[in-house]
């Protein structure tokens, strides 16, 4: 049966030139980047090039890089990082209602600890107003958390006018750039942002590799204590083969990325319109210039997500949902409600996440199909009657 | 995920649709779940003679939905009441267990309306009976 991979949001699948420099690193150079033999120099000969390449990709110094197992951790290792550091008692910390689930369950972690956290409110399209963050900001607040763009909905946030704002007052930045990485220009000079998060396997590298983005003279308390890896900011032997293939993933994506981000603009652009003028009831959600090039994110009206989902996957076509019901979690996402969807339109929310191998003729096959899926639907939908 | 008798049923569901003039009508569930579920039916000699049902909600939903409609078509209404909504799930080989409580209601759809026949048959109500399912896990709202 036919295949299409809608869901790079979710996971991006590894390039050969990425596996092809792993296998290198587990079979040949797998020696411990600590010791000093050969092997030993041979596996931090790699450590070094890929901390340069990823380092690269988001317009940072090599030593400003911090390896992390995933997007989660570098999450995890700025904002708890920080705490550690500054203190939690009756600090303060900002970040957004739409982050992703690795910063938001980190602060109400925090919270049970006796920080206040504010929780900044969306526009309608799921945006930050940088005017929210200067009203929250007080003496005591230690970080500003604002993704640079939305997981869900593809929304970009200001995160460069937040972080001047922040910078006047001597409050860090840190921005969760995982989903941004790869598909949009970043330097974080530009950004001015002082702590900011990727990840691997969303750019067509392995899983369980990311890194955090320290600015020169920042510092956070590592979360794990062990040897003196990653300047004390990560203690454990490197993971070296995910490192060396998160670097050659994060060069071949700087290399690429202008045709990359062109690419997937059209074929984002094509699938929204073709879905919007061929399903009566459907509307966009996230802003409609704003956001990612790879996000298509849709509610129908008066069908269910994991419904839609489940079809379209029986016609071989990967999604997502915001609905509660495809993620075990029990409510519709987050993200869609603090947007002000009723929880009826979150229910009914498909998240298309194109990628660089995926084509034209793919995004004209989902557009092709998902009407009559819809349609079929909503002849069993006791929402449907009278709305046609 | 799912069964393959629960794909099956979400599918291909049988007895999709609303009856007209129904004898009795029962809709339970609640958008805020995501899970909605109405049923008609019709009444000939104390047998349920005819189903249908529309339901808005997930796999496991629409799979209960019609499998119910199989299981209480041609029986008593006492039988049909006493068909649960766990005899539902195991028919069809199970449900996740996130989806037990949340999008396991077709059998108070199919009660509900029962009820809603006979109360139609004593003159008590003219209308229709609609539960609106309380979720427990949505949160303030």
């Amino acid at each position: 049966m036919r295949r299409v991979y809608l869901d790079n949001a979710a996971t991006t699948p590894v390039r050969p030139e990425v596996v092809e420099v792993m296998t290198e690193y587990m079979l040949k150079h797998f020696g411990n980047p600590s010791s000093v033999h050969w092997f030993g120099r041979e596996a931090r000969r790699g450590l070094d090039r890929a901390r340069e390449q990823v380092a690269g990709l988001i317009g940072a110094s090599p030593e400003e890089v911090v390896f992390t197992s995933g997007g989660t951790e570098a999450d995890n290792l700025a904002i708890k990082g920080t705490a550690a550091l500054k203190g939690v008692q009756g600090k303060h910390m900002i970040t957004s209602a739409v982050e992703h689930h690795a910063i938001l369950h980190t602060t109400e972690y925090l919270e049970k600890q006796g920080m206040h956290v504010t929780y900044l409110a969306v526009d309608e399209y799921g945006a930050v107003d940088p005017a929210g963050v200067a009203h929250a900001l007080r003496p005591e607040t230690i970080l500003v958390s604002v993704m640079l763009g939305n997981n869900e909905v593809g929304t970009l946030q200001p995160v460069k006018e937040i972080a001047a704002l922040c910078r006047e007052k001597g409050v860090y930045v840190h921005t969760d750039a995982v989903q941004a990485a790869g598909q949009i220009d970043i330097d974080v000079q530009d950004l001015g942002v002082d702590f900011m998060s990727i990840s691997s396997h969303k750019i067509y590298g392995p899983k369980g590799i990311g890194a955090l983005y320290v600015k020169k003279g920042r510092r956070v308390e590592p979360l794990a204590h062990g040897g003196g890896h990653e300047r004390k900011r990560r203690a454990g032997t490197e993971n070296l083969p995910g490192i060396v293939g998160f670097g050659m993933a994060a060069e071949l994506s700087q290399k690429e990325l202008p045709q990359r981000r062109q690419h997937l603009e059209t074929l984002r652009d094509r699938l929204i319109h073709g879905i919007l003028t061929n399903i009566k009831h459907s509307r966009l959600n996230g802003h409609p210039k704003h956001r990612l090039p790879n996000n298509c994110n849709v509610s129908i009206e008066f069908v269910e997500g994991e419904a839609m989902l489940l079809n379209l996957d029986l016609m071989g076509i990967a999604a997502s949902s915001g609905s509660a019901c495809t993620s075990g979690a029990l409510e519709p996402s987050h993200v869609l409600l603090a947007m002000g969807l009723s929880h009826e339109l979150a229910h009914g929310s498909l998240r298309f996440s194109l990628g660089r191998e995926n084509t034209a003729e793919e995004v004209d096959y989902v557009i092709a199909t998902l009407p009559g899926i819809v349609e079929r639907l909503r002849e069993m939908s006791p929402l449907y009657v009278g709305k046609e | 995920m799912y069964t393959e008798k629960v794909m099956e049923y979400f599918t291909n569901p049988k007895n999709v649709g609303e009856l007209p003039d129904p004898d009795g009508v029962g809709t339970v569930g609640n958008p805020v779940c995501g899970d909605i579920m109405r049923i008609t039916i019709k009444v000939d000699g104390g047998v349920i003679s005819d189903i249908r049902f529309k339901t808005f909600g997930c796999g496991a939903a629409i799979a209960t939905s019609s499998m119910v409609t199989e299981m209480v078509k041609g029986k008593s209404l006492d039988e049909a009441m006493k068909v649960t909504n766990r005899n539902v799930a195991e028919a069809l080989g199970g449900l996740p267990p996130n989806k037990m409580h949340c999008s396991n209601l077709a059998a108070d759809a199919v009660h509900l309306a029962i009820k809603n026949y006979q109360e139609r048959a004593n003159g008590e109500v003219s209308g229709e009976r609609r539960l609106e399912h309380q979720c427990e896990h949505v949160k303030s709202n």
